[in-house]
């Protein structure tokens, strides 16, 4: 049976690219390689990729702006643009909209803080390859660790984005009510992750590496990557 | 010309000193660095006999003290090498820059022993929150702290804050890091052979931090900001990049010997190699890549950050190289280890610096300040407090609780990445801050603690006390001590009185180091903690590293369930001198210190570990600072239960309620596990003084925790 085989792309600041590999290895069993930012091209027979979190070139210039420049950017496009998945957390987020495979920019928290902490997200959208182990309404227990995390589009592009249901996870209450209290960088409409149209590109603030062995305080995270291994194994059967 | 030496910094002894062992004047450039290697920073001369008291042996140590960190053996052949070291000046000066590089120096502290950093700590005495100057200071300096460890990707899992109006000019920041370490891949300092090559790693040389050690070796001037040129400026982005070329660097197997460049830069590196491996060594200064023209001493004291020096065999320089490059990292070949004892550092082929390396890094002489006791030193008695009425108690336990000594420290913590690396079992705000190793499959517990009010009291004893602290919610949780590291936080030791607290501080260490068999394996010292304005209370920081018994999930010091009862173990009464009791609600009273017994805290860390053992109860916390009510308040409070105590098994003085010192700890304990808990107990004195009820906490049916002690206390949940 074919399984996934996971690309996580390492640039220079990155900082849980290994994080990201010991998720997915202690959920999935799968494979991971770390690929370094001046490869022009991914492993063969790379399933999903991901953009990991951390400090990118340090976020100088601004946040993800340098990594969006890196050589191995143009094989993650082609990467996605043949439907297969890609992943951006946190910082991984960040370079996905400045690569511009996603809308918007991620701005300072409101609080001007850094803000590392568990939270809550409500799973928007259970029809994606990164969330078909979730139920749409569920409620995930997982930490963000990020300044800048408040997603911004223009209002009229936003009511676009949400009209086409673009956004997958949004901060809410235990409960599942979302709302301003409950989100903790001030985004709006409590947006922690969207997708594009295609639905294989996603970029999300919280970090379900974090969230994948109870020891740490939460599986919440670990479905996504049964989901995507699910995703990608179904597609390889086809 | 020749400046004065004690424009220097170098005393008329000591320049004498120097004089008869060159045999010779020494030149321009040889009084500069000798002047800041002699500097208390860099030199300890004024500790170094003391210091040589600590006990540094021990089953767990690997490596003890000399070296950048200790390391202590975790099993499995893995080690861990800790420990902590002091940036107070420079923070006291510019906070998020002081207070950043002061992180960036200990994580290249513990790279340099050839371990990957998986944990950071920061001890921070701060100035008190009413003073703006202070308030300033403490937000950028946890924003400096927070800026260079987040994106080096170590995570921050704990520490210790505190507040006094002794810091409001002088703020402590002790940084502490943790690395890992395959055993049979320490690097040492002490390896080099003539004939290897001296490769620097890391960023350009520029002119920041010249002299910084120096600085550091006095007390702050009224105007800091004529020191600001002093203060290094950090670049977490390059330190990530170096800590990951350098370990791979070294799992190539490339590096002989490894140096950060720390205080006093490519002189106090390259110098201490060449003193501890029996070599000689050779600067080239026109091969240290710069970012601007500098004077050679300048070059040999420059202080820029995110700078290595390995020393490596010629025919690694390739791959070295190739690595380097990889990571974007500049690199250069800049001397040679020889074997004539010297260093020597060159510039346009001219030998401008010629001293012994032994001379450098150890020549200076030992300097014995006098030593007098203080007269102000309190010889008070501990006079029996009148007992508390519940409202009393309940008023108390609430100004208590507002105190930003005992409030919670989430707006601290949220702002730093602990869970990078994602190995944080327990986070910050817990008694005891836990990760794990993936390496071994194991837990190590750390914990860090500083108490300047109860030192201030009796130096001996609240040295001693302040290491217990860290050492009971070790115990507590469940881990065995390995080995501690220290920072000993002083105002300056030419003042006799200063100098015998000092010296007094650094015994009470000392017994309990021996006593609980908890060896010294590294430490630091930052004296002339003072300005025009005032000096610190003394303050001896400690923290110990553990580890878990891995048979059992470690012990939490709070757990929601819904029955069972409260014990106390221990003493009923604890005393109240240097408590949060005698500061915030009777100032002004003069208390005995309570002293330690060495045979009750090891009979208490026996019972407390096979609690554990045993799974004999379901949380438990060491009593510490505001005592037996603040530490059921914040049970109640974080983990959202209630508990009822029983007035006729407790009694209502301050002694009992908000005592502290000694060996004491509350335990929640499940009806089932009643007879196990007093079976682990036995013989030590254990009372039955509460249950758990579904909310508050009362006493004689009075509820100490109304709703508005409560809300804004629980902080977040984690």
């Amino acid at each position: 049976m074919e399984t996934m085989r996971t690309s996580v792309i390492v640039f220079p600041g990155s900082n849980c690219d290994r994080d990201v590999m010991h998720a997915i290895s202690a959920s999935t069993g799968t494979m991971t390689d770390l690929v370094w930012h001046e490869h022009r091209t991914l492993p063969r027979d790379t399933g999903l990729v991901i953009l990991p979190g951390g400090f990118s070139y340090g976020d100088y210039l601004r946040c993800g702006a340098m990594a969006a420049k890196s050589p191995i950017i143009d094989a993650v496009i082609k990467h996605a643009s043949s439907g297969l998945p890609v992943l951006g957390i946190c910082n991984g987020f960040q370079v996905l909209t400045e690569i511009g495979l996603l809308p918007g920019a991620l701005l300072a928290n409101t609080s001007l803080d850094f803000i590392c902490d568990f939270c809550h997200v409500r799973v928007e959208r259970e029809d994606t390859p990164f969330t078909g182990h979730y139920r749409k309404g569920e409620v995930l227990r997982i930490p963000i660790a990020h300044y800048e995390g408040r997603f911004y589009l223009p209002e009229e592009q936003l009511r676009t984005l949400e009209e086409e249901g673009l956004v997958v996870f949004r901060y809410c209450s235990p409960e599942g009510v979302t709302g301003e209290d409950f989100t903790p960088n001030g985004s709006p409409n409590g947006i922690a992750g969207i997708i594009n149209r295609k639905g294989n590109v996603l970029g999300m603030m919280p970090h379900p590496e974090r969230a994948t062995e109870s020891l740490l305080g939460s599986l919440d995270g670990a479905p996504l990557w049964g989901s995507v291994n699910s995703w990608i194994r179904g597609r390889l059967g086809e | 010309m020749r400046p004065d030496h004690r424009a220097a910094g170098l005393s008329d002894a000591e320049y004498g000193e120097i004089v008869r062992a060159l045999g010779r004047e020494p030149e321009h450039a040889e009084l500069m660095i000798l002047g800041v290697m002699w500097s208390e920073h860099c030199s300890y001369k004024s500790t170094r006999r003391l210091l040589s008291t600590l006990p540094t042996n021990g089953e767990a140590v690997v490596q003890g003290p000399g070296e950048n960190a200790g390391i202590v053996d975790i099993g499995e052949g893995w080690g861990i090498a800790f420990k902590v070291e002091s940036h107070n000046h420079p923070s006291a000066v510019a906070p998020y820059q002081g207070a950043a590089t002061g992180v960036g120096g200990i994580i290249r502290d513990v790279l340099a022993m050839g371990a990957r950093p998986v944990a950071l700590l920061d001890g921070l005495c701060l100035g008190e929150k009413s003073c703006p100057e202070a308030d300033a200071l403490a937000d950028g300096i946890v924003k400096g702290i927070a800026g260079y460890g987040n994106a080096v990707g170590v995570p921050t899992i704990g520490g210790k804050t505190l507040y006094d109006r002794c810091y409001n000019g002088n703020p402590l920041v002790n940084a502490m890091c943790l690395g890992l370490v395959p055993i049979d891949g320490i690097v040492s300092s002490r390896t080099a052979r003539p004939g290897q090559l001296a490769v620097l790693i890391g960023s350009r040389t520029g002119r920041d931090g010249i002299a910084g050690a120096a600085f550091a070796s006095s007390g702050l001037a009224d105007d800091t900001r004529s020191s600001r040129p002093q203060v290094q400026i950090g670049d977490p982005f390059v330190e990530k990049l170096l800590v990951e070329c350098c370990l791979e660097i070294h799992s190539k197997g490339l590096i002989v010997a490894m140096q950060d460049m720390g205080a006093a830069g490519i002189t106090s590196s390259s110098s201490e190699i060449a003193a501890k491996s029996g070599t000689g060594i050779r600067i080239d200064a026109d091969l240290v890549p710069l970012r601007e023209e500098m004077e050679t001493w300048e070059i040999a004291l420059s202080e820029s950050q995110e700078r290595m020096l390995l020393i490596a065999e010629e025919g690694a320089l390739e791959e070295i190289g190739s690595i380097a490059d990889r990571w974007q990292l500049d690199w250069a070949v800049i001397g040679k280890v020889t074997d004539d004892g010297l260093f020597v550092m060159t510039k346009g082929g001219r030998e401008v610096v010629s001293l012994p390396a032994e001379m450098v890094g150890g020549g200076c002489p030992p300097v014995q300040w006098p030593s007098c006791k203080p007269s102000a030193e309190a010889e008070g008695q501990e006079r029996p407090s009148d007992p508390l009425d519940p409202g009393g108690t309940e008023r108390c336990l609430f100004t208590i609780l507002e105190n930003p000594n005992l409030a919670e420290r989430s707006r601290i913590y949220r702002q730093y990445d602990y869970m990078v690396q994602t190995n944080t079992v327990v986070p910050p705000g817990n008694s005891v801050s836990i990760f794990r190793v993936r390496e071994n499959r194991s837990l190590v517990a750390v914990t860090m603690e500083v108490d300047p009010w109860k030192c201030s009291l009796d130096p001996f004893a609240g040295a001693a006390e302040t290491f217990l602290k860290a050492l009971r919610p070790l115990w507590v949780s469940g881990a065995n001590h390995l080995g501690m590291t220290n920072c000993l936080n002083f105002p300056s030791p030419e003042d006799p009185g200063n100098h015998w607290i000092l010296e007094r501080s650094a015994s009470g260490l000392a017994a309990v180091a021996r006593d609980l068999a908890c060896p010294v394996v590294s430490g630091n010292v930052s004296l002339y903690n003072e300005n025009p304005s005032g000096k610190i209370l003394p303050s001896p920081l400690v923290a110990v590293v553990g580890l878990q018994d891995c048979n059992n999930p470690p012990l939490r010091d709070r757990e929601s369930i819904e029955a069972g009862s409260v014990f106390l173990v221990g003493d009923i009464k604890g005393t109240l001198g240097g408590s949060a009791f005698s500061r915030i609600i009777t100032p002004g009273a003069e208390h005995k210190p309570g002293c330690y017994d060495p045979s009750k805290e090891k009979d208490f860390m026996k019972r407390a570990l096979k609690t554990v053992r045993k799974e004999a109860a379901s949380a438990g916390r060491a009593i510490a600072g505001g005592g037996l009510m603040t530490s059921l308040a914040k049970m109640c409070i974080t983990a959202d239960i209630g508990i009822g105590l029983d007035s006729t098994v407790l009694d209502t003085t301050p002694e009992c309620l908000f005592g502290e010192w000694g060996p004491r700890a509350v335990y929640l304990v499940p009806e089932r596990s009643t007879e196990l808990f007093l079976s682990c107990w036995e013989g030590f004195p254990v009372r039955r003084i509460g249950e758990i009820t579904p909310g508050g906490l009362t006493l004689e049916g009075h509820e100490m925790l109304p709703e508005e002690t409560r809300a804004g206390k629980a902080g977040r949940k984690l």
